[in-house]
């Protein structure tokens, strides 16, 4: 089928980038949100897709990587172009010392022990007042500057004139779409294959000379690393952190996103991020029951469609090429 | 602040919010231990206990035994919603990978929690403590309510009677027995899949039980069961997935520490609890009182 040639991932960006000039602040707000959770759910993914690490706590390296940029870009006037890879780093550097603990342990207690952590981060976030605003969070974190696109504008045309929440739309999905370039050259690489070689049967891995708890240790700060990214962004354009970014719920939601896309493909979770925030924003304005809805949504999921969307979705494809070919 | 009237208040108070996480962690650590499920839904069990014992008082109106009929009432009702919700949904998952186990029960967390606001509200509730418990006495110049002394007598008793129930009861050694190997145990003659809703069932009562006689110590609010259970798996954790006393253990030391834990380091005694539940998952996983799993 030719349509299965085209670069969708890029088909996708471009028409990403039209967004604003459909002229409703609201749809370039969601399509922000859906971008930064993509990246939240795909790194999520490298874990549980890829390796086989059920994390119950992911949202921990998520909030140190808001709480970073938000801490650097408000209280330090740190710049963005700074701030922004130190919540990679930052998350990073947890991911590497929680996930170090972590990856010695297998299964149910693994997702405990991910789970303890991020409370424990969610605590020192809940209660530090000094530092990260306890309770209250940390509003009115600024925007990065967008003085030099103005200053583009005059030499290159079609640049200028946007809002500032529209620029940083654009500089968001530019960021994430190379952090999710760079993580499916990382699935891709034999070094993701390794990962998958361990979630297929770690034991196997293991005989066959791979050091499992050190290639899971990297996939752990990996992911960790990219979702504090995810946080960083999303600390700006959420206009403030609050701890219960980092609270165990989040980990549950992003799961479920990832869950929803299909874990078995890397461009599943974003389209978990896509579709549940769609139905989110659909479903608000009727209801305030979202978690009911989305509680149904999931046991039917788990019931009726584990390969998720994309599973469901290359289902019926191979379903439908098969019987255009037979025709 | 080592005035010691002051640190048995302080004990007191631990071991009485120990003898509540006995009794919702207990559920807990028995589904793990026969099912090997985590269940998230737990709470949200404590929470319909809680909110379902507050209709059962309004409805039937104050007098002497309104309190004690509402608890039990309440504690029967999350039975045979937990009862249900096993037999219609939860067993068709198991065989089924650990993650589909998770957010199944937290799907039940979101179901259940959002339906719990549609019948009762986001406003607080509260619920008097029973007439025949109303007042206090003094021990050592502490002020012990009746109600708090009838909860700590109250958690060693259940946990006597479970534990005699475990040990020395057939229906009990068929649990213990499935713990261990579900197939053998089938292949004896045991009616294992009734066994597996019998334990849900008993947990689901606990659960309820729980939320239902924590009513005239705590309000009762929407995200209730989302922090009792972390606070829920942080004992079990301790205690050792599926180890009975090591629940009982578990609950006593959270108790403790974060009632000393507040004295001590005022704003993070939540931080201490979590960090004992990472440490103690680091060094033992299994538990104090837990057996590693083959």
């Amino acid at each position: 089928m030719r349509l299965r040639r085209l670069p969708w991932p890029l088909v996708v960006l471009v028409a990403a980038f039209f967004v604003p000039a459909l002229g409703s602040r609201f749809y370039t707000f969601v399509a922000n949100d859906v971008a930064i959770w993509a990246l939240f759910a795909t790194s999520l993914n490298l874990m549980v897709g890829y390796t086989g690490l059920v994390s119950f706590g992911h949202a921990a390296y998520f909030g140190i990587g808001a709480y970073t940029t938000g801490l650097l870009m408000k209280k330090a006037g740190v710049s963005f172009l700074l701030a922004f890879p130190a919540a990679g780093l930052l998350a990073g550097a947890f991911a590497l010392v929680f996930g170090f603990f972590c990856v010695r342990l297998t299964r149910i207690y693994f997702a405990m022990l991910t789970l303890a952590f991020a409370q424990i981060v969610w605590a020192i976030c809940f209660k530090w007042n000094e530092v990260t605003g306890g309770e209250q969070g940390m509003p009115e974190i600024p925007y990065p500057s967008f003085d030099w696109m103005e200053g583009l504008a005059a030499v290159v045309p079609l640049v200028g004139g946007y809002r500032t929440s529209e620029y940083f739309y654009f500089l968001t999905l530019v960021l994430v779409a190379a952090c999710l370039w760079l993580l499916h050259r990382i699935v891709d690489s034999p070094f993701g294959r390794m990962l998958t070689a361990i979630r297929e049967n770690a034991e196997r891995a293991e005989f066959i000379g791979i050091n499992v708890r050190r290639y899971e240790l990297a996939a752990f700060v990996l992911a960790g690393g990219f979702a504090g990214l995810a946080g960083g962004l999303f600390g700006i354009f959420n206009r403030g952190v609050f701890p219960d970014f980092v609270y165990w719920t989040k980990s549950s939601e992003v799961l479920i996103m990832t869950l929803l896309g299909g874990m078995g493909s890397f461009h599943g979770p974003s389209l978990g991020a896509l579709v549940l925030i769609l139905l989110n924003q659909q479903i608000v304005s009727y209801t305030e029951y979202w978690p009911l809805v989305l509680g149904t949504i999931l046991v039917v999921l788990l019931f009726g469609f584990p390969g998720g969307l994309a599973g469901a979705a290359g289902a019926l494809w191979t379903r439908a090429a098969g019987r255009f070919r037979r025709a | 602040m080592l005035d010691p009237s002051f640190l048995f208040a302080q004990s007191l108070s631990g071991l009485t919010a120990a003898m509540f996480l006995f009794l919702i962690a207990s559920g807990l650590s028995l589904v793990f231990g026969v099912l090997r499920v985590l269940n998230f839904a737990h709470g949200t069990f404590y929470m319909l206990g809680a909110y379902s014992a507050y209709q059962i008082v309004l409805w039937i109106g104050p007098g002497p035994g309104t309190f004690w009929v509402a608890a039990l009432g309440a504690a029967l009702g999350i039975a045979v919603l937990g009862g249900l919700i096993e037999r219609l949904l939860f067993r068709h998952l198991y065989g089924k990978e650990e993650l589909y186990h998770l957010l199944f029960t937290y799907a039940l967390v979101l179901i259940l929690s959002d339906a719990a606001k549609i019948l009762w509200g986001t406003q607080q509730k509260s619920v008097s403590r029973p007439p025949g418990l109303a007042g206090a006495f003094t021990l050592f110049g502490v002020t012990v309510p009746y109600y708090n002394l009838f909860i700590l007598l109250l958690g060693p008793a259940i946990a006597l009677g479970f534990w005699f129930m475990l040990q020395r009861t057939r229906v009990g050694r068929f649990i213990r027995a499935a713990a261990l190997d579900r197939e053998t145990l089938g292949t004896l003659g045991v009616n294992v899949s009734g066994l597996y809703t019998g334990v849900f069932v008993l947990a689901s009562f606990l659960g309820g039980l729980g939320g239902a006689l924590v009513t005239p110590v705590r309000t009762i609010v929407p995200g209730m069961d989302t922090e009792i259970i972390v606070e829920a798996f942080v004992v079990v954790v301790i205690g050792g997935l599926g180890s009975f006393w090591g629940t009982f253990l578990g609950a006593l030391i959270y108790g403790q520490v974060l009632s000393f834990g507040i004295l001590l380091f005022p704003r993070f005694s939540i931080f201490s609890v979590f960090a004992l539940m990472a440490a103690v998952l680091i060094l033992r996983p299994w538990g104090l009182l837990g057996r590693p799993l083959k």
